[in-house]
């Protein structure tokens, strides 16, 4: 696979047949889309294009926008043994994901301009999809001083965070979303309260009661929704809540957007789909801050994000390498990685079952996530960038291996409908199942 | 040799034995005691097998209680401990347990602080896994060992009220007991200040566990009282004011005691903080059994050693004279 980034496509490629889906343009139908020199130049039933040109057969699939992946820790400086810019963007490419942000708790932690340039540098070097980068709301990630938030912005950085802790101090955290008012700029926040999280390593309950292990209760992520929800109603900054996990906290983010204050939340997949019952054998792959919660709480997330008081479904892609996840369940590290398995699981999931259709699904996971960050990804219209998944929503396939530098996922074994078949960057295959290459288009449509 | 019905490979935990399994170590342990009383204090049963004892955690009382079980079933011991282990270097436990199995160990007796260790290695390794304590999760061998003692006084456990008096909550001893006694059908009643409480105890045992904060209530008409050691290091973390404070809330003396049944036992597993969870004048009594855990805990760990292998139960005191004939069961 060619960089798209080095490598610019050039010329054009139609790809056709195939069951369009684009959520940005209400869009559903059999058309065919075609590429001229890594953009959109058409989609249509009769697109005019002459007949030598390459195309890409999609009877029987779905052609979609690229997903959008707004949290995802590529860990590149300082976790290179767990993913690195170049296998986390392959990692991505292969689950349909060509557009993602990444997390800024790195070590050393990106802080300031140079950490984002090395991000956005790396990126156009070795990514294979395309990498937005976040900094840190605090210097070093220490929660005292806030970060040249306005610096990093002017070199690329799309938004701040701490994620990995939330910003515990509310003064501090005021600030923050205030001066962000400056560049339109989202807060995201990794609401947990560590005080009452203590040494807890799964949900607090009767679960953990039996398996021994010191539980994180649900009121330690939704009493620090319930303060963030404050503090942006006080500031009037935009707070976007990540890896929401507890029904309560879904319940205030809805009473928030009532009141018309500027908040916004994501959901896993893992926490859409998986509770705490699958810690009991103490696999640590299953070990994930927030935690795995209750039956009652995935439904009550599924529900948001199919009403939209839940915006998108991000992944926070967490990889961990196999000897620190084989650890002890204490002293394994949180983290689960998504970035391959987000599609087929929440098709398998929320699809198949019926819960929801593969449009809605869809606009979760491109229009509307790109739309919040004011990314320029997550649609087909003429003259955006040529960020395309091809997967096939009735093939089942079994993940036995990720191209993840890392394979902490619960899923491995998972027989799962929803393969990915292409994923295009700019026109450029960036992944590509079959074997089959590119062939010229042999006949006028 | 004619094998009984399948046995698991390994001792995780009392949660996953049923009360016909645990029952059955417990009839075995019997004639096991009575070993104890002879001069020659050793049978050939596990004659030629190997059993390792890892602990990752302090523990004088358990592993020399293990180390004897093994001897007097003629087996050969090793004894690592965390502070001369390669842990120390920075080895993983797999690793750790994976390199032992390499130099053909037959049980592997593991004692470590985080829950689920032992379950963790389980899969990992071909020899009988025997979890002697994993973190607050369980400690099956006392369970079994407690279970034993109470049978060895009270003669049954339907309709036994069975007092657990102090940190529910981080407590392995508490876990194992519960399952154990519940399974066998004694009520079983846990008394602590709500710190010190988990949560969800009765839905996990339908009903068989029931919480008290109040000791007196929780006290009265007791047929057993078995008392937990207090960390002293949980007043740090806010669990209690002060332990001084614990003791005049949650400590057993004697006038607390006479509010149990006049024939009530007193367990303790080990080791006590005098004057803290329990004063002298209580462990010391006629009602204490706690010197009897101990010589039990070696006929118990005796059996679940022979129990592993998947040796026919022994349940008659006939049977100790075959057990001493006994080659190593296969």
């Amino acid at each position: 696979m060619m960089s798209p980034f080095k490598h610019p496509h050039v010329g054009k490629l139609l790809i056709k047949n195939g069951r369009v889906i684009d959520p940005s343009q209400n869009l559903d139908k059999e058309a065919s889309v075609l590429i001229e020199n890594g953009l959109i130049h058409s989609v249509g039933t009769h697109l005019n294009c002459p007949p030598n040109t390459p195309s890409v057969d999609a009877e029987g699939k779905v052609v979609a926008p690229g997903l959008v992946d707004i949290h995802v820790h590529l860990r590149e400086p300082g976790g290179e043994a767990k993913e690195t810019i170049a296998t986390g963007t392959r990692a991505a490419a292969a689950g349909g994901v060509t557009s993602l942000i990444s997390m800024p708790n790195t070590q050393p932690p990106m802080d300031n301009i140079s950490d984002i340039q090395f991000v956005v540098a790396r990126a156009a070097q070795d990514g294979m999809a395309r990498v937005y980068p976040t900094g840190t709301i605090t210097k070093g990630r220490e929660g005292h001083e806030l970060s040249e938030i306005g610096a990093m912005v002017r070199v690329g950085c799309v938004a701040i965070t701490d994620d990995g802790d939330g910003v515990l101090n509310a003064q501090l955290f005021r600030r923050a979303l205030e001066y962000s008012r400056c560049f339109n700029l989202i807060v995201m926040e990794h609401c947990e309260d560590i005080h009452l999280k203590g040494n807890g390593v799964m949900n607090d309950g009767p679960m953990a009661t039996r398996l021994g292990l010191a539980g994180i209760p649900r009121q330690a992520e939704y009493s620090m929704v319930a303060r963030n929800v404050a503090l942006a109603e006080l500031t009037g900054g935009r707070l976007h809540l990540t890896h929401m996990s507890v029904k309560e906290s879904v319940e205030i983010i809805r009473r928030a957007k009532e009141k018309g204050i500027s908040v916004t939340a994501d959901v896993t997949p893992h926490h859409l789909t998986l509770t705490e019952d699958v810690v009991q054998e103490y696999k640590a792959n299953a070990k994930v801050n927030p935690p795995l919660r209750t039956a009652e709480d995935v439904k009550a997330l599924r529900q948001a994000l199919k009403e939209g008081v839940i915006d998108c479904v991000a992944t926070d892609h967490a990889p961990h390498t196999q000897s620190e996840k084989s650890q002890e369940f204490n002293a394994a590290p949180f983290g689960i990685i998504g970035l391959e398995t987000a599609l087929p699981l929440l098709i398998t999931e929320l699809v198949k079952t019926g819960f929801m259709s593969l449009p809605d699904l869809l606009l979760r996971m491109t229009a509307t996530p790109a739309r919040l960050f004011n990314l320029p990804a997550g649609t087909l219209k003429t003259g955006a960038n040529a960020d395309i998944v091809i997967f096939d929503p009735d093939s089942k396939r079994t993940f036995t291996h990720f191209a993840s530098r890392s394979q902490n996922s619960p899923f491995l074994g998972w027989p799962l409908f929803g393969t990915v078949e292409r994923t295009l960057v700019g026109g450029q295959t960036v992944f590509e199942r079959s074997a089959s290459p590119v062939k010229p288009h042999p006949s006028p449509l | 040799m004619k094998k009984t019905e399948s046995r698991p490979k390994d001792l995780l935990g009392l949660e996953y034995l049923t009360k016909a399994q645990i029952e059955e170590i417990l009839n075995q342990a019997k004639p096991m005691k009575q070993l104890f009383t002879r001069s020659v204090k050793k049978v050939p049963a596990l004659r030629g097998k190997t059993v390792a004892l890892v602990f990752f955690e302090p523990s004088t009382r358990t592993r020399i209680s293990f180390e004897l079980a093994a001897k007097r079933l003629s087996a050969d011991t090793i004894s690592i401990a965390a502070s001369t282990s390669s842990v120390q270097k920075g080895e993983s436990l797999i690793d750790t347990v994976k390199n032992l199995e390499a130099m053909n160990v037959d049980y592997l007796i593991l004692r470590h602080s985080s829950s689920g260790a032992a379950n963790l290695i389980s899969g990992e390794v071909k020899a009988h896994v025997v979890n002697a304590g994993d973190g607050a999760h369980e400690h099956p061998t006392q369970g079994l060992l407690d279970a034993f003692t109470i049978f060895d006084k009270k003669g049954r456990f339907d309709g036994l009220k069975v007092v657990i008096l102090g940190d529910i909550a981080h407590s392995r001893v508490a876990r194992s007991n519960m399952w154990a006694l519940t399974k066998l059908g004694a009520h079983v009643v846990v008394c602590a200040p709500p710190t010190l409480i988990p949560p969800g105890l009765p839905d996990i045992f339908e009903g068989k566990v029931t919480v008290s904060n109040k000791v007196d209530e929780a006290l009265e008409g007791a047929d057993v009282i078995n008392v937990l050691r207090l960390q002293l290091e949980r007043q740090k973390e806010n669990l209690m004011p002060s332990i001084r404070e614990y003791t005049e809330l949650y400590g057993l003396n004697l006038s607390r005691l006479a509010l149990a049944k006049r024939d009530c036992i007193v367990l303790h597993p080990g080791p006590m903080n005098r004057g803290v969870e329990i004063t002298s004048e209580v462990a010391d009594s006629h009602q204490s059994v706690i010197l009897n855990q101990v010589t039990n805990g070696i006929a118990v760990r005796m059996s679940v050693l022979y129990w592993l292998a998947g040796n026919p139960s022994l349940s008659h005191s006939s049977h100790v004279e075959e057990l001493s004939r006994m080659e190593t069961g296969q």
